[in-house]
């Protein structure tokens, strides 16, 4: 039995395999429709999240399961202060997976180290959010064929931004991908990511502020959000946030097969004007997120 | 300075000089009724200086909380006067509450009965990370 809390408990193999579920799931959706039938997955989300949440019990849903939810946890077992040890434990007596978001770092791996079935990590904290990176996957491997070969721009906030993280983590197992890290000095990619996947694994890289200048270079440009708390003073805020806002004017110079990616929600850093850009991908990357967590499903439940 | 030699015991040699007493606490010898001798700066010619510690009795050491404090100290085993093993150590692979994960945002902060778990992740500089938020130790 396997439970995945980290990107990387799962190999390329396994991540390839997915990507081909996926990619039958979306060719063949009624194949798929019945294939969970009497199962039941258990949404544990310790704090809120509707997005993810819903793409979770779509992706149950579409597979002919049922769902077992519980989304408020101020009326929860934990409110009256069980585990998160004991919540896995009685919560295997009910469902056959589980899917849960907590605040606390490390929440769902004592969850999956306590449950008798597989728990998948649906976010904890600021740490892991694996199923937001098998949505990103899934939209670089549809736009551009594959992994390899590619110049991934990550832009904004660098630092705090846990899906960024992930996602190099996740690109660093495939071949000959530049990186390019555009975000102002104080939002900056952690040096130990730099230093321990990037630079060990002889990536080639380009860190700058400057996002026009990198745009022709880019197959693929992830957005993420500037947040105003993450500055200490409000002048660097203002004199920073808009260099970080794609605009249709900063997109004039970039490639005609470009591939925008965000993993939402958005504020204003993606202009409202690039919705219609064939380029814009993150309404997309939402869809085949229920996908991949469909795909993950069907191979944690050994379905397939 | 001269401290009696042990009969049957243990000498943990080659401590870096300044660590015995750390190494004396974290291995709980305070609880020991038999002597326990603590030598600091004692002249080494590998090191310059270094710590040791003699115990007087056969007591069970726990060598991967020795081999965290301080990989490079030794630990030889001393019977009917004669010493009869030494042990080298290396690093653990895990370490399991010998350190308390200091981010408040990890899981263990608000569950008090889970295990503080440490695993090796960088053996070139020595780094552990907690096993649920994968916080370097401190």
């Amino acid at each position: 039995m396997k439970s995945v809390i980290n990107i990387l408990d799962l190999s390329v193999e396994e991540l390839q395999k997915l990507i081909d579920t996926a990619n039958d799931i979306i060719k063949n959706p009624t194949k798929y429709s019945e294939i969970c039938k009497g199962k039941k997955l258990a949404t544990l989300f310790f704090e809120p999240s509707t997005r993810t949440r819903l793409s979770f019990e779509a992706a149950m849903y579409e597979l002919g399961g049922n769902v077992l939810s519980m989304s408020d946890a101020g009326t929860s077992s934990a409110a009256k202060g069980e585990s998160v040890a004991d919540t896995a434990k009685v919560i295997s007596c009910y469902a056959d997976i589980i899917a849960m978001r907590h605040p606390k770092e490390g929440a769902p791996l004592v969850a999956a180290m306590n449950a008798d079935i597989p728990v998948i990590n649906a976010g904890d904290g600021g740490h892991n959010h694996p199923t937001q990176t098998l949505a990103d996957l899934l939209t670089i491997y549809r736009e551009k064929g594959g992994f390899d070969n590619l110049t991934v721009g990550f832009c904004g906030d660098l630092k705090f931004g846990r899906t960024v993280h992930s996602l190099i983590e996740a690109l660093s197992r495939y071949k000959n991908i530049k990186f390019v890290l555009i975000s102002p000095e104080e939002l900056k990619l952690p040096s130990y990511i730099k230093k321990d996947i990037i630079q060990k694994n002889n990536f080639e890289y380009l860190q700058t502020t400057d996002l026009q200048s990198v745009m022709p270079e880019l197959d693929i440009l992830y957005m993420t959000r500037v947040q105003r708390e993450r500055f200490f003073n409000e002048a660097d805020y203002l004199r920073l946030k808009d260099s970080y806002i794609l605009t249709p004017e900063k997109l004039q110079n970039a490639k005609k097969d470009l591939s925008i990616l965000h993993p939402l929600p958005r504020v204003n850093e993606i202009s409202v004007a690039i919705d219609k850009d064939e380029r814009a991908c993150y309404f997309k990357q939402v869809l085949y997120g229920k996908y991949m967590r469909m795909a993950l499903i069907l191979m944690l439940l050994e379905v397939l | 300075m001269n401290i009696d030699s042990i009969k049957n015991g243990i000498v943990i040699d080659h401590i870096t000089a300044g660590k015995a007493l750390e190494i004396y606490n974290f291995l709980g010898l305070e609880a020991l009724s038999c002597s326990v001798a603590i030598i600091k700066n004692a002249p080494s010619k590998k090191l310059g200086k270094k710590d040791i510690i003699k115990i007087d009795s056969d007591f069970d050491v726990d060598i991967d909380i020795l081999a965290y404090i301080d990989p490079d100290a030794t630990v030889n085993i001393i019977k009917d006067s004669k010493l009869v093993e030494k042990k080298k150590l290396k690093l653990p692979e895990k370490i399991t509450n010998v350190i308390k994960c200091k981010n408040p945002r990890c899981i263990t902060t608000t569950e008090q009965e889970l295990p503080h778990i440490f695993k090796l992740t960088d053996k070139q500089n020595r780094i552990y990370r907690c096993v649920y938020c994968e916080s370097k130790a401190k």
